[in-house]
């Protein structure tokens, strides 16, 4: 049920955002510090799941075969390996360790 | 963004139309790569089959949709992951306000727009040179990925569905990886990556002190003020 409510509710949200750009007057978003707050959001919040999906498990920061993959999909992605094949093989390193009994 | 300059070539060529075409379509077939990793994702993370596909073609916009899903699978309030989902999402307004003079919707065609505008179409639009060939870039792209992010999606909640528990395959590793791999294109000047940076130790230093979904929270809110204060900002 609350998982509903996330999935309507973030819709919404995200369809008001979009709609916003086309509807509201220019000179409201077109403030720099605003433009640059908005373009800067996503680095934060981008690093910040990096860190809760990799190093966390609830509350506790852990150290696990996770942290492996994500090296691995640095690695990949330094060599500008595509998407789907950076997180499939931090998968498949994350699989391969825990299949030998770590993490 | 000032469109109102003659257009150079009223009627360009139809190698132009057909570059942009294959442009577009190469993105969007790129982009619906990693639907599947996004549907088989979402499914190993407690949401059912309805509601993956619901995402990508409801709220559509890739790094909302990870956010909202990687929040509520580690166990945060559905406050937390609508928040950071939402945040994620406020780019998109900027990219209507950069593509209205081009796009000047008006009637239905203005909800279809909005629902379009995200990070690939707004990057094929503008990087056209006229008018007539921003929309062309705006419309292949953005229908595109809405067809093929959509279809991969269901593809990968039905896959995510047969494989069992998600840990035996990596797949918690594989969300780590989506989130990198979408941060990553963003860490090309020192701002953001100090802003990154920032973000992950705050998240860190956070995780066992505070309940879950308020880290991520709280690292967008020292990013942006981080933005907000940066040297050069006006």
């Amino acid at each position: 049920m609350s998982t509903w409510a996330a999935v309507l509710a973030a819709s919404v949200i995200a369809f008001a955002c979009k709609l916003a750009g086309y509807s509201i007057p220019p000179r409201w978003l077109a403030h720099p510090r605003i433009i640059r707050v908005t373009a800067m959001l996503p680095a934060a919040l981008l690093a910040s799941l990096v860190v809760l999906q990799t190093f966390s498990t609830g509350t506790r920061l852990v150290l696990d075969a996770r942290a492996a993959g994500l090296v691995v999909a640095v690695v990949a992605l330094v060599l500008r390996a595509p998407f789907i094949v950076v997180v499939v093989l931090a998968a498949g390193t994350a699989a391969a360790l825990r299949a030998a009994g770590w993490g | 963004m000032n469109d109102s300059r003659p257009t150079p070539h009223p009627d360009h060529t139809d190698q132009a139309r057909r570059a942009v075409v294959r442009q577009g379509l190469s993105v969007a077939v790129a982009t619906g790569l990693y639907g599947v990793s996004f549907g088989a994702l979402s499914v190993t993370s407690g949401l059912s089959v309805l509601q993956t596909c619901l995402l990508s073609l409801l709220l559509f916009s890739g790094g909302s949709q990870f956010a909202l899903i990687g929040i509520l699978g580690g166990g945060g309030s559905v406050g937390a992951a609508v928040g950071a989902s939402s945040l994620l999402g406020l780019r998109n307004a900027l990219y209507g306000l950069q593509l209205a003079p081009t796009m000047r919707p008006t009637g239905w065609r203005r909800y279809a727009v909005a629902q379009l505008t995200i990070d690939e179409s707004t990057a094929v639009a503008v990087a056209q040179e006229d008018r007539s060939l921003r929309r062309l870039g705006f419309w292949v792209t953005g229908i595109g990925i809405y067809l093929g992010w959509s279809l991969t999606t269901f593809l990968g909640a039905l896959a995510g569905n047969a494989l069992g528990d998600p840990k035996q395959f990596g797949l918690d590793a594989a969300a780590s990886a989506a989130f990198m791999g979408l941060l990553w294109p963003r860490l090309r000047a020192r701002e953001p990556v100090a802003i990154a940076i920032v973000a992950a130790v705050v998240t860190a230093a956070l995780v066992p002190a505070v309940p879950q979904g308020i880290p991520v929270l709280a690292a967008a809110a020292v990013g942006a003020v981080i933005a907000w204060v940066w040297p050069g900002a006006r």
